[in-house]
């Protein structure tokens, strides 16, 4: 009998590595991972830090389009300051071009406003801490999750206030007791008090004040993997820390509507990379870092962790005859 | 073929200017940046060849990775391989394609059902899956985590003689010995010297054992309701082919005008990547096209964790006898126990709480005696 033949492509030569015809097809991998994880979804959790009036919470909603910070959940709009630093943790579904997220925002009420604010941190490294012993519960269970549910910060935003003059020494002292446990992203709250070169001065200093500190924020110079990275990091990490300003309120400038502050002399727009920074933050956290933030906390934050936890376990760590491992503290 | 449109690797879209845009917060490009970071790092696969010599193995693999694996191998005749036991070789290449980098290790085994008594000759091949997960387990319950190495066995084509009327008790026993560590593809091989129907015979029989003598072999997930109707047809169409029947070939040949892979026989020509003529093509989709990426998520999330959760109950009930044992794992408070190990437990406490006695009641024997 006679077979029917299909038609079937030429055959070109394939990349790299063979002489031999044909296309392999390994690049396919890239479309069998993106949607293997569109089902699985993304999460993220941002914590965000500065003491009360700095408009954290309008940020966190401009950033996210939506209202995802505390006060919109209804929490009542009474700004008690509390007597003690409070965790607060909400959570949102939110939705974009078919890519879901469940956006926590954690935040901390009560830093920064007390008379004594010594070791107003402690309940925040505190929750950090737990969130990672969480995470190391679950992955030594014999019977684990297939996705071990992710609580762990991935990025914490620190609100400076905008004094002009230089950080304030809480700043400084939050900053150094946390930027090995969690990524830091300082930004300058409430920028549009500042003209722009009072704006670039005052940047130069904090940056200046970081460095003599030892304080690295995220994206820290030692995890650049590459030249690329390293390019790229460079760069934005001479522009931090972002000066921002948020809004929820929209206002007609040139025919268009802008989210923005109107006052007497003109409207400040949020978006408008000539009036503020709060575009380019929203570039870098969302556009471009996200991953890296969560990653950064797995492979290294999170690792950290775990290893002085083992260590500190009585010593009960791997031991065969082949095992070449050494504690990296 | 039409599978390769749906393959086309997405470009991330650069960010526009435009007032929609505007309306976006932007975190749709999650999915790209995700990509990014595995494409630098590049992808491994791990796969296994078993059955017996000259079932075509090796050229298969050839045919599908377009390698030269095997050029300065020698053939053992028969009298060499009386003794041969089974070995377990890895050959390990580097391949690249559209920047996508792919660490490719192949895991032969031969001398797998050549000796006359076979019994048990899967055993080094199933100690080397075990090996490979102990490996990965110490690694992973280390304090160094940075680079671990991944070497367990995303997948095993174990090939099938086309010769018989079936499947035969060694392969019914390898299949059975390993379907719990490893996914398990079996093929057809060889499958030239067969007319059509008597594929199609040897499949629906071998279809027919493999389900009556319990062999799990790896299952194709699901299609998602939200797949285009294309792709629902084709997985359907694979799902009916298993066992897929295959052949391979290191040699090229003119067919039709066009040069192509095959073997040239005096009665006409076979097209290894002609659909008509065997499941190559349908299998290289599967493996590689479609399905790598699962085959890896199954070995990682069903046949690494079965290994990882029975040594760790082989271990806790150990240390319910041996006090000493110095553990591979950190033993941290479990917060959440099971009964298993509550259980062990509170046996232990136990047996000491009446040793404890025991012993008290002997030092006040003896406190006794000194006083008289």
């Amino acid at each position: 009998c006679v077979f029917v033949v299909p038609e079937f492509p030429g055959l070109g030569h394939s990349g790299g590595g063979s002489t031999l015809l044909g296309y392999i097809g390994i690049d396919t991998i890239i479309e069998q991972m993106r949607k293997k994880t569109m089902k699985a979804g993304f999460d993220f959790n941002i914590m965000i830090v500065g003491h009360s009036g700095l408009g954290k919470s309008t940020l966190v909603n401009t950033l996210f389009k939506s209202q995802v910070s505390r006060w919109s959940s209804g929490w009542g709009s009474e700004h008690k300051i509390p007597k003690t630093v409070e965790i607060k943790a909400v959570s949102h579904v939110i939705e974009e071009g078919g890519v879901k997220m469940k956006l926590t925002v954690i935040d901390t009420p009560g830093f920064g406003d007390q008379i004594n604010n010594e070791n107003c941190w402690d309940p925040i490294s505190k929750y950090i801490n737990e969130q990672y012993e969480k995470f190391l519960k679950e992955e030594v269970n014999i019977a684990r999750k297939k996705r071990i549910p992710d609580t762990r910060v991935h990025c914490c935003l620190y609100f400076i206030s905008p004094t002009g003059h230089s950080l304030r020494q809480l700043d400084i002292e939050f900053m150094k007791h946390l930027s090995r446990v969690v990524n830091i992203i300082p930004v300058i709250a409430k920028s549009d008090t500042m003209t722009l070169d009072e704006k670039n001065e005052f940047k130069h200093r904090v940056r200046k004040e970081l460095e003599t500190h030892g304080i690295e924020y995220y994206p820290q110079n030692e995890f650049d993997d590459d030249m690329e990275d390293k390019n790229e990091n460079d760069k934005i990490r001479e522009t931090m820390p972002f000066a921002v300003v948020g809004s929820d309120k929209e206002f007609q400038v040139n025919g268009k509507r802008v989210l923005g502050r109107k006052t007497a002399w003109g409207v400040v727009e949020v978006e408008n990379p000539n009036h503020c920074e709060f575009a380019l933050l929203r570039d870098f956290l969302i556009r471009s870092h996200l991953q890296d933030l969560k990653e950064v906390t797995h492979n290294i934050h999170y690792e950290t962790y775990r290893a002085r936890r083992l260590n500190d376990n009585g010593g009960l760590h791997p031991i065969s005859a082949n095992n070449t491992q050494e504690s990296n503290l | 073929m039409t599978t390769n449109i749906r393959y086309k690797s997405r470009i991330p879209i650069k960010s526009d200017e435009t007032t929609e845009e505007k309306q976006y917060v932007g975190f749709a490009t999650l999915p790209n940046q995700v990509h990014r970071k595995s494409v630098k790092k590049g992808f491994d696969f791990t796969l296994m060849v078993a059955g017996e010599s000259g079932m075509g193995k090796s050229t298969l693999v050839n045919s599908l990775f377009l390698t030269d694996l095997y050029k300065d191998r020698k053939l053992l005749n028969a009298e060499e391989r009386i003794n041969q036991t089974v070995e377990i070789i890895k050959h390990t290449v580097d391949i690249e394609e559209k920047g996508v980098k792919l660490k490719l290790t192949i895991v032969d085994t031969p001398g797998f059902g050549d000796a006359v008594n076979n019994n048990e000759c899967w055993k080094p091949i199933t100690d080397y899956i075990d090996q490979q997960f102990e490996q990965y387990f110490r690694d992973e319950s280390g304090l160094n985590r940075k680079n671990i190495q991944d070497n367990r066995v995303h997948c095993c084509l174990y090939f099938i003689p086309p010769f018989g009327h079936g499947l035969r008790p060694v392969d019914v026993e390898f299949m059975k010995a390993l379907h719990e560590k490893v996914n398990v593809v079996p093929l057809i091989a060889k499958a030239d010297c067969l007319t059509p129907n008597e594929i199609k015979k040897l499949k629906d029989r071998v279809r027919e054992e493999i389900e009556r003598f319990g062999i799990k072999v790896y299952q194709f997930p699901e299609c998602d309701s939200d797949e285009d109707e294309e792709f629902k047809q084709l997985d359907k169409e694979l799902k009916e082919c298993c066992p897929l029947a295959v052949i391979g070939s290191n040699t090229v040949v003119e067919a039709r005008g066009q040069r192509v892979r095959g073997r040239l026989y005096p009665w006409g020509i076979v097209e290894v990547e002609n659909q008509s003529h065997c499941d190559f093509v349908k299998l290289r989709n599967m493996l590689i096209r479609s399905h790598m990426h699962d085959l890896k998520d199954v070995t990682c999330d069903v046949h690494y964790e079965n290994y990882r959760a029975q040594c760790i109950q082989d271990m806790t009930s150990k240390l319910t006898h041996d006090n000493r044992m110095e553990s591979p794992i950190p033993i941290l408070p479990l917060s959440t126990p099971d009964v298993e190990t509550d259980r062990l437990i509170k046996m232990k406490d136990e047996e000491l709480a009446r040793m404890q006695e025991m012993l008290n009641k002997m030092q006040q024997q003896i406190h006794d005696g000194k006083d008289q």
